[in-house]
């Protein structure tokens, strides 16, 4: 029983890596494109738990709001409409696999490099140490983009914000001769505007 | 609970017993949940036939006590139909997918003082993203029933839940400035000392968008055009029976009653008493009303429930394009000029900042 206690962060680990891998597969071998959504979000929801062993618990719950939360259901939105046969996609396959093989190799060898920095001397924390944590890891974590990476938070948020106008401005377009709504004159209409109150006798005059 | 549990069961390792005592506590808070979101759909019943000057349910038992066990047992015993065309395996997961984000979001609700079955440090952040959990519930059911309807009904959910997502999160946004914290015990903790220290007060206009949001976000009336009776018949859910069908309207409700609990924690003090440093807590029997406790945050809880259910006997439903204009013209801007007000506050030092 000791044991199983002792062990239990592991199992959680391998089983989550497990189910991670194995959704991560989902994703580029489901037929149904909505499917492929489906995987990515477990992707997603699962990282976030293998975080949450990390003690990484803002970056957790932020995972999920943000990507499983927000992105995804756009995503879920757009797939679902569009009308995509999987056949068609399936036809560029050989002639984009050396590049897939290339990006894929590329990944690898980052993951790789994992093994390169601890034997390089690098100082590496093993176990999320708690004392770190103390003032809980959001404030830990917002402490340090508010003070010492104050200017490359902000870039990175002009920069989002930059994508937002842009996106916007290429996707709008004006329509003519849209019958649109406009409350405020409607809120400021007056009873003369709309209604003439004619006076008349109630019978005709012989 | 542990100690007792600890001395039961001393054989067991201790963080076994820590995972049991949590089963516990977590069995007995689905359980009070999933009895008070019976007796919501019976109060709303009694609250809108009042209203509309009818009984209400009468029949079952006194005054219709046993309608929502009735009303339980059909629902389980009915059939699930399943359409032909629809991918079963979706359709028979999104009940769940829309169930369990609104039972877990319960975890981290403080229901009396010193207790929360998660006393996360990030709590508002993990309520606000399994409050957006919900919506792949919706939008699956939608999409796998293969059903115009259905799917017309999820779309029209999907993006009204994206839209008021955000002022709702800017409405926390506010929360979390005046409190200094993201952990909802922290956050009533903040409010104590009665009334006058409710963040309602300094927090006014973003208390009026955290409520209407959530009463959009759960889909209740007059913001029910995912259901919409009368245009796509029942929006997402037309095509569930029996059991699937009981699942999603557990959320429903499950969500509403969240929705209610959440802004009597966050605006209205939760546990805390309206009267605490008004009245002497040392005084016989008027001396009770000082004191925090659970019951406080039910009544407080029980104020917005109601208002849930006025709302949907007194509107009309929205229309689409109203629903949009409101969400992204009216309520985002509201939110972010008081977070600015909130910043001028906290640099004044007014109200919770002092």
């Amino acid at each position: 029983m000791q044991l199983l206690v002792d062990w239990f962060p592991f199992i959680l680990f391998s089983g989550w890596s497990g189910m991670l891998i194995a959704s991560a597969l989902g994703v580029i071998l489901a037929r149904n494109p909505v499917h492929s959504v489906l995987f990515l979000v477990l992707c997603f929801v699962i990282s976030a738990a293998i975080w949450l062993l990390l003690h990484a618990e803002f970056l957790a719950v932020a995972l999920v709001l943000v990507y499983v939360g927000a992105v995804m259901v756009l995503l879920l939105f757009v797939v679902m409409m569009l009308d995509i046969k999987a056949e068609r996609m399936r036809e560029g396959l050989v002639r984009y696999a050396p590049f897939g093989v290339l990006v894929g190799l590329l990944l690898a060898a980052q993951l790789a490099s994992v093994w390169w920095l601890r034997d390089s001397g690098m100082e590496l924390l093993a176990q999320p140490q708690t004392p770190y944590f103390s003032e809980g890891n959001t404030r830990a974590l917002g402490e340090l983009l508010y003070t010492e990476h104050l200017y490359a938070f902000e870039i990175a948020g002009y920069i989002l914000l930059l994508a937002i106008v842009g996106a916007i401005t290429l996707t709008l377009r004006r329509r003519g001769g849209l019958r649109v709504q406009q409350v405020s004159e409607q809120v400021a209409v007056r009873p003369e505007d709309r209604v003439r109150l004619v006076k008349m006798k109630a019978e005709r005059p012989e | 609970m542990t100690q007792i549990l600890a001395e039961w069961l001393g054989f067991l390792p201790i963080e076994a017993v820590e995972a049991l005592a949590s089963l516990l506590a977590i069995l007995a808070l689905a359980v009070v949940v999933i009895l008070c979101v019976a007796y919501t759909t019976w109060l709303e019943r009694k609250v809108i036939g009042f209203m509309q000057l009818r009984q209400g349910p009468n029949r079952v038992g006194f005054r219709g006590l046993l309608q929502p066990f009735a009303d339980v047992l059909k629902l389980l015993v009915k059939e699930i139909v399943i359409p032909g065309q629809a991918n079963r395996w979706l359709f028979l997961t999104a009940p769940i997918l829309a169930l369990v984000p609104a039972l877990a979001a319960w975890a981290v609700i403080p229901a009396f003082p010193g207790f929360a079955i998660a006393d996360l440090d990030a709590g508002l952040l993990y309520l606000l993203s399994m409050t957006s959990l919900g919506i792949y519930g919706i939008i699956l059911a939608g999409w796998a029933s293969n059903s115009k309807y259905a799917l017309l009904g999820a779309m029209r959910s999907a993006a009204q839940m994206v839209a008021y997502e955000i002022a709702m999160g800017f409405a926390l946004v506010g929360v979390l400035m005046a409190s200094g914290s993201l952990n909802l015990g922290e956050i009533v903790a903040r409010q104590s000392g009665g009334m006058s220290q409710w963040f309602i007060w300094p927090l006014a206009p973003l208390f009026l968008v955290y409520f209407i949001s959530g009463v959009a976000e759960t889909n209740r009336a007059p913001f029910d055009v995912a259901e919409g009776e009368s245009e796509i018949v029942a929006g997402f859910h037309v095509e569930y029976a029996g059991a699937t069908f009981a699942m999603f309207f557990l959320a429903e409700y499950a969500n509403m009653l969240l929705i209610a609990t959440l802004t009597a924690v966050l605006f209205l003090g939760g546990w805390d008493s309206p009267f605490s440093g008004l009245i002497d807590p040392g005084l016989p029997v008027v001396g009770m009303l000082a004191a925090p406790g659970l019951f406080w945050l039910a009544a407080k809880t029980f104020v917005f429930l109601f208002v849930f259910l006025w709302l949907r006997a007194t509107f009309p439903r929205y229309r689409y394009d109203q629903i949009m204009r409101l969400g992204w013209k009216v309520f985002i801007p509201v939110t972010l000029v008081w977070i600015g007000v909130e910043a001028v506050f906290s640099v004044l030092e007014i109200g919770p900042f002092a």
